[in-house]
């Protein structure tokens, strides 16, 4: 991801859903926690499986560190059950549902508000 | 294979599986949400009540529990038959961790520091259980505070991804801020079972359920 030059500001990176197809989960991963890492917000256009969500938890987790990283905050509309692709796609590691997903440092977000049709940031500098 | 080595083969795995007693392992049903819920308050309530040991300190500083914790053949009778389950307290499950919220908690820096690196530890290894190890859930929720959170959310979504059963119970019903209601529109997709770990109000339906969702 390519890091725009800022002093003062927040890079903010919106991530369609086509960037993300083909990539494993690790891949993604990565890519949203090295962004968030940089101090950056990660607004993902179709969000992440549950599974993946699972492993995205487990990798910040490892990734904590007292001097500077104290993990994420993370928001995204619910998922929709009227596309929830039913039990064989989720039995085949497909999921056909997508939710805007928001993920940035703990740190930095003051406050992470969502209902079902808004998610509201506060964002602070580094 | 031949048509007879086939045969055999078949008879052989079928007799290995009556008599492993594989079907009679009890299910492993782990305790999760998110930190200070009271699955510790709630993991002890159920292994005093049925095997008269307590699994785990209970604390209000968040994140008391940081290694999960099993205790094994825990036997709940209810109506003349005998449940067995592994019950596994878990670490809660949070997206960030920070020391000084310990230090808010009245402790040193390195304590601190310490108790916030095994924190980390805790919650990805309750991750991990809930993907490879766990049968079944109980998710323990603060009946005084919004369920509506992004941790509840992704780890029921987990766990339906996962096709687990399970069980929502609002804990700490004892307190005067407790709203039931709140959490069963949260997730109106699960059964929700109001209850006090602390006082141990309303466990007699809280093991009905466990009986007949886990059973």
């Amino acid at each position: 991801m390519p890091e725009i030059e800022h002093e003062d500001g927040v890079q903010i990176d919106f991530i369609s859903g086509e960037r993300m197809e083909g990539k494993t989960s690790m891949e993604k991963i990565r890519l949203i926690l090295d962004g968030v890492h940089d101090g950056n917000i990660v607004v993902l256009e179709r969000g992440l499986s549950p599974d993946e969500e699972s492993k995205l938890i487990e990798v910040t987790m490892s990734e904590i560190n007292p001097d500077g990283f104290s993990g994420i905050e993370i928001e995204s509309f619910p998922r929709s059950e009227t596309n929830d692709g039913g039990f064989l796609n989720r039995l085949m590691g497909k999921n056909s549902s997508s939710k805007l997903t928001v993920i940035g440092p703990a740190n930095q977000i003051k406050s992470l508000h969502k209902d079902d049709t808004l998610i509201s940031a506060l964002i602070s500098r580094k | 294979m031949g048509l007879f080595a086939e045969l055999r083969q078949s008879i052989s795995d079928v007799t290995a599986s009556l008599f492993s007693g594989e079907a009679d392992e009890p299910k492993r049903i782990g305790i999760y949400g998110p930190p200070n819920a009271g699955k510790t308050t709630l993991a002890n309530r159920i292994a005093r009540d049925w095997t008269g040991d307590a699994i785990g300190p209970e604390s209000h500083v968040p994140h008391e529990t940081r290694r999960a914790r099993r205790k094994e053949n825990v036997e709940i009778e209810r109506d003349g038959r005998t449940v067995s389950i592994d019950i596994v307290d878990t670490p809660g499950v949070a997206t960030k961790v920070d020391y000084e919220e310990f230090v808010e908690h009245g402790m040193e820096k390195d304590e601190a520091v310490r108790r916030s690196r095994e924190a980390t530890e805790g919650v990805a290894e309750a991750m991990h259980w809930l993907r490879e190890d766990v049968d079944g859930v109980i998710y323990v929720l603060d009946a005084t505070t919004d369920p509506f959170t992004q941790v509840n959310t992704m780890l029921i979504g987990i766990i339906e991804s996962r096709d687990l059963p399970v069980l929502i119970l609002a804990n700490k019903t004892d307190l005067e801020d407790a709203n039931i209601q709140r959490i069963k529109n949260a997730f109106p997709q699960h059964d929700t079972i109001p209850l006090s770990a602390l006082e141990g109000d309303n466990m007699d339906e809280v093991y009905d359920e466990i009986a007949t969702k886990f059973g």
